[in-house]
């Protein structure tokens, strides 16, 4: 039974994915490519990653899809233009056997994995307790390898510096989208007062749950900003000036608290994100806590992208 | 077959296709597509490697597990930055080709070459 499911799981996602590829119009290859996001969280479950598949289905197939869904509307009229600039069919063949031989080479790499396969759960099981957080994966985030949850946090800033710096000189400041116009009484404001609280406390739950289960701040905050985000369609709110100080306090703040705590466990336990004996569970929460709002705000702001409206009105 | 073989073999041919589609389509949104169904794909690989390093009671290694959950962000961010590169080359010429023969530009742009 399990293995009928998982063979028809994989023909549905190479068949959607050679839709993505081959599609004639960019919208049809971004709606294939959401289905094809959410059938991914399905394999990430069989496949025993349950924060993977969470990670997913909020960030890889909802966010994503959500951004290249806004890119294709807008870039419609640009696709007569690139089809005429489609190459002649010996490149198209060349390409087709580079690709078959990238996946054959692939293919056989997978065939001869070693065994038994090498594996370091038993060493994060062994010294889990040690962090007192009940989610291996919690633990390996912000304990064993809290170096990549760092540079990632740092990562994720720099991206949205980047994106705002592609604002034109004129609305450097400004607010970044465009202004919503939706009807205060329409359908999608009322689904905006009326998801907006479930999924803010969806969220959270995620959130908070994420040390001792399948969560986090990743996914949580993903959820709260997705919920912003349609409040922010609906016409309720409006995106804030990226010139507010606040806004920029909050988005430094999460990254800022982790390279402090790391500076003190350098001092204190000696090494950079070291945590002192018994302190690790509160450290962990005391980062996670900041982290939160900042990577909210960095995941919103980034799907609105570049300010559009200068300051003035 | 083992879920972790199935789905490695999976993975390669989306990668497979992935890469096709970063050659073929000419339209740079397209290509980002593309990279992601690439990047999706090798995701997949490493899920499938994580499965099969399933021990002491756990499902799958938590260590390259926790990996993949930085790497699906720091994808999202980097799609976020190629779009925004994207639309903002879109305003300023009105067209997106990445052809080295493309028309003349018009304006204020030219410094921009």
């Amino acid at each position: 039974m399990t293995d009928v499911l998982n063979i028809g799981l994989s023909v549905l996602i190479l068949g959607l994915a050679v839709w993505t590829i081959v599609a004639r119009e960019a919208y049809a290859a971004v709606v294939g490519f959401i289905a094809y996001g959410l059938l991914l969280t399905l394999v990430w479950v069989q496949l025993q990653g349950i924060d993977v598949a969470l990670t997913e289905a909020a960030i890889g197939g909802g966010l994503t899809g959500a951004l290249l869904i806004g890119a294709a509307a807008r870039l419609r009229g640009t696709e007569t233009a690139a089809r005429a600039e489609r190459p002649r069919s010996a490149s198209r063949c060349l390409a087709a056997g580079v690709s078959c031989a990238v996946a054959v080479a692939l293919a056989i790499c997978v065939l001869a994995l070693p065994e038994p396969a090498p594996t370091l759960a038993p060493e994060v099981l062994a010294n889990m307790a040690v962090t007192e957080v009940g989610n291996p994966i919690t633990a390996v985030l912000l304990a064993f390898r809290a170096m990549d949850t760092l540079l990632e946090a740092i990562v994720l800033l720099f991206a949205l510096i980047g994106v705002w710096s592609l604002a034109p000189d004129r609305a450097w400041g400004g607010r970044p989208g465009l202004l919503q116009a939706a009807g205060p009484n329409g359908m999608l404001a009322f689904a905006a007062r009326a998801l907006a609280p479930i999924g803010v406390v969806t969220g959270m739950y995620i959130f908070w749950i994420g040390a001792d289960h399948p969560g986090g701040k990743f996914q949580g905050a993903t959820i709260l900003a997705a919920m912003w985000l349609l409040v922010m369609m609906a016409g309720l709110a409006d995106a804030p000036p990226i010139s507010r100080s606040w806004l920029r306090g909050l988005l430094v703040a999460g990254p800022l608290a982790f390279i402090g705590i790391g500076a003190v466990g350098a001092v204190q336990a000696g090494a950079f994100l070291a945590y002192p004996e018994g302190f690790a569970k509160p450290l962990i929460l005391v980062i996670e806590f900041a982290l939160m709002p900042s990577l909210t705000l960095i995941l919103g702001l980034m799907l609105l992208g570049a300010p559009q409206r200068g300051k003035a009105p | 077959m083992n879920a972790g073989t199935l789905f490695g073999l999976c993975a390669a041919v989306v990668i497979g296709v992935g890469v096709f589609g970063l050659i073929v389509n000419p339209h740079p949104l397209r290509k980002i597509l593309a990279f992601n169904v690439v990047g999706s794909g090798v995701f997949l690989l490493f899920g499938a490697i994580a499965y099969r390093g399933a021990g002491a009671g756990l499902g799958g290694d938590p260590v390259p597990q926790a990996l993949l959950i930085t790497g699906i962000v720091v994808a999202f961010s980097a799609t976020a930055l190629a779009v925004a590169l994207l639309l903002r080359l879109f305003d300023e010429t009105g067209s997106v080709t990445l052809s080295s023969d493309a028309p003349a530009r018009t304006g204020h742009d030219t410094d921009a070459h």
